[in-house]
């Protein structure tokens, strides 16, 4: 009972890159633990999946070969069964937008303490998980009582095992009920639109820190000046003062420009994981604490309502 | 039908605060409605004013104080609410998953309702996990990260978008009873009107104690354990521009001349 099972996430034909993060956390554990790193794959072409999660660090792959894509039915069923079967010590799932459409049901099903969204932890005759609170502005340690647990791991904490290994692959037969009260009936592309952030070179990025719609012609006096791309963080898109195709982050588009300017961003977890590939990151903040300033290479400590004007005037 | 919606007053914390041991300092602290169950309120009380809801019902697990932030989801148009307190909840500084699963299932098998709405995560743990922990322990339906809800009366089915990475979404049809999990943005929360405000005083709370809903303290051990909490340490050596807003603004058009983006 000191292995661990890692359980991998595909979507449409492809393994996600949270699946390669799990292998190296799950190895990481595994050592503190003493036991075997055992992947799951669930769906699709697990054959095929399974050959590209034989990473090294990983001893086991299992496949149940049910369904092409994601069923939370059919995965809390088969990782039950699975973890039924192998009895590890820690389940590792991603705590993704799947993940948690499916970890929760598991971990009540078996009645393991759960531990989400961990940036890291340490197994020493106990399981302590440090995770974020309050929009990230503090990191805490948490100790999780009992002796088996589960825990959902935040993406792009750990890197992405690579070399080729040599695990043994073999096929879960899970018995699993297909009649679902849920049914996934297809996928949709959201944003589309006129422009595509992801291509921008320059990004002029705006967020709460803009309080109202109206403020919002002075960022369009600035992105004009300039020549940049005008995007944002969530809020802006969910209120509604831009559309959804200039939405950065996890659930928006993944950039990459040579200057992002992050104005009035706070920098939330989900909006650093669309833009912290950007090569050069510049905010404009008034709070000195605000966690974009940990990713950021140049900042301003100061109201962007005094600063932009400043520098629209610079470039006109 | 009826709809129970799931609220949480959370804490926001001041830009500049203090730790004190394992919590933030009270004084730096601001409680609030949790914003994505703002968005689950709404959804609900939309679904009453579109006709297939008869009732908003809310439920939250907290103390008095959290009466305030009830008010505010009464204000914006649900029915009524229960609040479950204990004393034996103030032990744990961190409330399990479980724990809110034994509290809120004991509630949700009390009202009955057809429909739950949770918040996606609150602002101040996030979690992210108990709207599908309580919807397997309830044997309801689910689907988590919900942002756009369209509910068929004629087949008793949610046909939901549940928001995924990357700009897509995934299409489902879940039977009810179901917890659906709430993101923000499937609506614009109303703000209240001083018409609802005033309406929501005389609107019922309904206080529970564990007893009330048939559990003990037994049901509030939590297996996790906060232990120590600190900031986080700055990953970059980030290069803050010093001065007034024309000098800083001026140093950062030198960059963006730099890095020849801007002219």
């Amino acid at each position: 009972m000191s292995d661990v099972l890692a359980v991998a996430e595909h979507r449409r034909g492809e393994l996600r890159d949270v699946s390669f993060e799990l292998l190296s956390a799950g190895r990481m554990l595994a050592d503190q633990t003493g036991g075997d790193l055992h992947v799951a794959v669930v769906g699709g072409d697990t054959d095929g999946f399974a050959d590209e999660l034989d990473r090294e660090g990983v001893d086991a792959i299992h496949t149940v070969s049910e369904g092409e894509e994601f069923n939370h039915d059919i995965y809390a069923q088969a990782v039950e069964a699975l973890h039924a079967d192998l009895d590890p010590q820690v389940l590792l799932m991603p705590n993704s937008v799947n993940g948690l459409d499916y970890a929760p049901a598991v971990a009540n099903r078996l009645d393991l303490p759960l531990a989400t969204d961990a940036v890291d932890f340490e197994y020493d005759d106990g399981l302590t998980v440090t995770r974020e609170m309050y929009g990230s502005k503090v990191e805490t340690t948490v100790e999780v009582g009992g002796d088996q647990y589960a825990v959902t791991i935040r993406g792009a904490e750990w890197p992405a095992a690579e070399s080729v290994g040599d695990a043994e692959i073999s096929e879960f037969d899970a018995d699993i009920d297909t009649d679902t009260g849920s049914v996934v009936t297809g996928f949709e592309e959201v944003g589309g639109g006129d422009v595509d952030i992801s291509e921008a070179d320059f990004i002029v990025s705006i967020g709460r820190g803009i309080e109202e719609e109206d403020n919002l012609p002075l960022i369009e006096d600035l992105v004009e000046a300039t020549d940049a791309t005008l995007a944002s963080s969530r809020p802006i898109v969910d209120n509604g003062w831009l559309p959804k195709n200039r939405q950065v982050g996890q659930s928006g588009k993944v950039v990459t420009p040579t200057v992002y300017l992050a104005i009035g961003i706070s920098g939330a977890v989900q909006h650093v994981a669309g833009m912290k590939g950007a090569d050069n990151i510049i905010a404009v903040n008034t709070d000195p604490n605000a966690p974009i300033f940990d990713i950021a290479d140049y900042g301003i400590v100061g109201d962007l309502f005094d600063v932009v004007p400043e520098l629209i005037e610079e470039f006109e | 039908m009826k709809v129970l919606v799931t609220v949480k007053e959370v804490a926001e914390v001041a830009d500049d605060f203090e730790i004190e041991g394992t919590e933030v300092g009270e004084r730096y602290l601001e409680y609030d409605l949790n914003e994505w169950d703002d968005y689950a309120v709404e959804e609900a009380v939309q679904l009453k004013e579109d006709g297939p809801a008869e009732e908003v019902v809310t439920v939250t697990i907290g103390p008095e104080r959290s009466e305030e932030t009830i008010r505010m989801a009464l204000a914006k148009g649900a029915d009524r609410a229960v609040r479950v307190w204990d004393d034996a909840l103030e032990e744990p500084d961190l409330l399990d998953v479980e724990t809110k699963t034994n509290l809120l299932q004991a509630v949700v098998e009390e009202e009955d309702p057809d429909l739950v709405l949770t918040g996606v995560q609150a602002g101040d743990d996030a979690f992210g996990a108990t709207g599908v922990s309580l919807a397997d322990e309830l044997g309801f339906q689910w689907g988590a990260v919900v942002n756009a809800l369209d509910y068929d009366a004629d087949e008793n089915v949610a046909h939901v978008h549940r928001e995924l990475e990357g700009g897509v979404e995934e299409l489902t049809d879940i039977e009810l009873p179901a917890v659906l999990t709430i993101q923000t943005g499937i609506n614009e929360p109303r703000y209240a009107s001083l018409r609802g405000i005033r309406q929501a005083q005389s609107k019922e709370i309904s206080p529970k104690s564990l007893g009330d809903i048939g559990l003990d303290a037994d049901a509030v051990e939590s297996d996790l354990t906060l232990t120590s909490m600190y900031e986080p340490e700055s990953e970059s050596d980030v290069e803050i521009f010093d001065g007034d807003a024309s000098e800083t603004a001026g140093k950062l058009a030198e960059v963006l001349r730099e890095k020849g983006v801007a002219e």
